[in-house]
């Protein structure tokens, strides 16, 4: 379905472990963004790569910057943001783009499926001119086709095309959602971003949604930058994950080594605040302290006030990301990651 | 078929609500100070045989509810009986004038719309600057009573200027534009700044909703996301606005016909009240009541085209 050189079976094949290194679908570089009344930069220094096909979650918790990292792919910033860094789709910068570029890449490139989907059709209009408005209107596709695409899309999200006719007010909401992911289709993107896909429904239509989002995912041959809170989700639709917290990456690694031995102690208390349908019943975790708010400037780890390992230099000294010894995939922001390493390992061991 | 149902229950309501306004306004010239027989010689003296056929061409002394349904019965079949001051019929009477009320409203009406609209639109859309003046202008515009615009227009373009005649309603349909043109700005002036205001605030609160930002993201190009997602979504309210705006303009009438001479309705009711010639002010009540409710029930029958949410009946939010 992608049409970039990345997606070809010669470049996978060339490296298998991290397919197409050359151009990514999505890769951020040192992305701050500093807002007007914000004592420190919203994200400090965010880098992060989707590659074609790849699934990446993005994780933390609220206020982390998660969201505004999937919205800066679509250049959605708050109004008086000032970036720094780059973030290129397809190897093209999108905060250097001219507005005919942005649309071209809002309409074709990368879609974004929001939260709520309630919210995000305008209950005025019906859904087959919510599916097919940005097509047509950027004069790409003429109304019988874009329609025509519209059906498929429809179809293929498990609705017939009886919603076309009708206003969001007479959908439930997991039908919304599968209409805004039909939407995010339409222009057959390279990258969906997924901000808290299931957030606002309810819990069987989640696993509706995640199970749906998978396969579109294998089927069309799009990458995925799945934004969520939530990191059972996160271990059970991702390849690889990023730990955000405070404006930077804690953390990130593959799902599965990420979980099972984490080495931030961020992820760590994450994890063992989550509840596990086979943990024995009793009090979670909840991580003293609370996020640094914005007011605040940050020296040293972003993390250290809440840390129960911290130390001095935690406090003074801002830790680099560096790579864990033995499996280079992975990348972690701690002074003492190699010191806790199973201490981590252990406490979120259940049993 | 739900919408013939409705219609056809709302032209029951406005009968019936017709039909309580009719006996309110009949009933409201007998609670007027003094008798009817002395409003019409008007002060003058007359004979006991004169003052006997007065009331008895009028009917004055039959019991109040057999002359009710009397005057109703000729009112139904658009009978309004015969003006004491103009010795004609009340209903020739008012077929002479509505022309230049219909006209100064609809032109009137179409300054709102187009002036209002386009103010409250260019005011949230480019904010700063722009959205300041045309706040200060609209805050003067609402604040100016319509009697005190129509002097202040009067003295500026008829009588410094020159441009426009200062009273007279014109003959023929370039003479009445020529003539009716500054009552109209007079009587459209609040209303532009009421509508443009509304406006202007109902838009700068559908941009705050999250579907602008998604059309926004999905690449609809922005002038687009304005008139589809903003601006559309204000009509409902703007809708509601209108029925507002064409009951006050009518009312207003009385006021700015009279400030111009304009032979129209308004001014017809304004000269009845004082000469006590009650047919006419009977029929003139009953006909702008009438209107009143014709413009309301067309405003809710258009309001679920506007906006799918409301079902015929009710009146929702619009977002």
């Amino acid at each position: 379905m992608t049409d970039t050189p990345a997606g070809t079976p010669a470049a996978d094949a060339a490296t298998p472990e991290t397919p197409n290194p050359e151009t990514p679908t999505l890769e951020i570089q040192g992305l701050r963004l500093n807002l007007p009344g914000a004592a420190r930069p919203v994200l400090a220094g965010v880098d992060l790569t989707v590659a074609a096909r790849e699934t990446v979650a993005l994780v933390g918790e609220s206020g982390s910057g998660k969201s505004l990292t999937s919205r800066s792919v679509l250049r959605l910033l708050p109004p008086g943001a000032a970036t720094e860094g780059a973030v290129r789709v397809q190897g093209e910068d999108v905060l250097t783009m001219n507005a005919k570029q942005l649309r071209r890449l809002r309409t074709h490139t990368a879609a974004m499926i929001f939260q709520d989907p309630r919210a995000a059709i305008n209950p005025l209009r019906r859904i087959g001119d919510f599916l097919t408005e940005s097509l047509r209107l950027n004069a790409d596709l003429p109304a019988a086709e874009a329609t025509e695409r519209a059906v498929r899309m429809l179809d293929a999200v498990g609705l017939g095309d009886r919603v076309l006719g009708q206003y969001p007010g007479q959908l439930s909401g997991g039908m919304l959602q599968r209409v805004v992911i039909a939407a995010a289709l339409m222009g057959d993107p390279a990258l969906i971003l997924a901000d808290e896909p299931t957030t606002a429904l309810d819990v069987t239509t989640q696993a509706e949604v995640v199970g749906l989002l998978g396969d579109l995912r294998d089927q069309f041959g799009t990458a995925l930058l799945f934004v969520t809170h939530d990191l059972g989700l996160a271990a059970a639709i991702s390849d690889r994950v990023y730990v955000m917290y405070a404006g930077r990456i804690a953390e990130t690694g593959p799902a599965e080594a990420l979980f099972q031995r984490p080495r931030h102690p961020y992820t760590a208390a994450l994890l063992r605040s989550t509840p596990h349908l086979d943990a024995p019943a009793g009090r979670l975790a909840a991580i003293e302290g609370r996020p640094p708010s914005l007011r605040e400037e940050l020296t040293g780890c972003p993390f250290a006030a809440r840390c129960a390992f911290a130390t001095q230099q935690c406090r003074e000294e801002l830790p680099p990301h560096l790579p864990v010894r033995g499996e280079s995939s992975r990348l972690v922001a701690c002074h003492h990651s190699e010191k806790l390493a199973d201490q981590l390992a252990g406490s979120v061991t259940h049993d | 078929m739900t919408f013939l149902r409705f219609a056809l229950r709302r032209v029951a309501e406005m009968a019936a609500t017709l039909l309580a306004a009719s006996f309110v306004i009949f009933g409201a010239l007998y609670l007027a100070p003094g008798n009817p027989a002395s409003f019409l010689l008007s002060g003058r003296s007359a004979s006991p045989e004169a003052m006997k056929a007065i009331n008895e061409q009028y009917h004055l002394n039959d019991p109040f509810w057999e002359q009710y349904l009397r005057w109703l019965g000729q009112v139904v079949h658009g009978d309004f009986g015969r003006s004491i001051e103009y010795r004609t019929p009340v209903s020739t009477l008012l077929g002479s004038r509505l022309p230049s009320t219909l006209m100064l409203v609809a032109m009137a009406l179409l300054l709102v719309v187009v002036i209002g609209l386009a103010l409250g639109w260019i005011g949230a859309v480019r904010g700063g600057m722009t959205d300041s003046s045309i706040l200060v202008t609209t805050t003067l515009a609402v604040g100016t009573p319509s009697f005190v615009a129509a002097v202040l227009l009067q003295g500026l373009f008829s009588v410094k200027l020159g441009w426009f005649p200062s009273s007279g309603s014109g003959t023929g349909f370039a003479g009445m534009l020529w003539h009716l043109t500054l009552p109209a700005i007079a009587l459209a002036l609040y209303l532009i700044g009421m509508l443009a205001r509304v406006t202007r605030s109902t838009m700068l609160e559908a941009m705050g909703h999250e579907h602008v930002t998604v059309a926004r993201s999905r690449g609809v190009p922005e002038r687009q996301v304005i008139h589809r997602h903003v601006f559309r979504n204000t009509l409902g309210t703007v809708l509601t606005m209108g029925g507002l705006i064409v009951s006050t303009l009518l009312i207003c009438t009385v006021l700015v016909e009279t400030a111009f001479s304009v032979n129209g309705i308004g001014q017809l009711l304004d000269l009845s009240t004082t000469t006590k010639d009650f047919p006419v002010v009977q029929a003139v009540s009953l006909l702008i009541v009438g209107m009143f409710m014709t413009v309301n029930l067309v405003v809710d029958l258009l309001l679920p085209l506007v906006d799918p949410r409301v079902t015929l009946g009710t009146r929702g939010v619009s977002a």
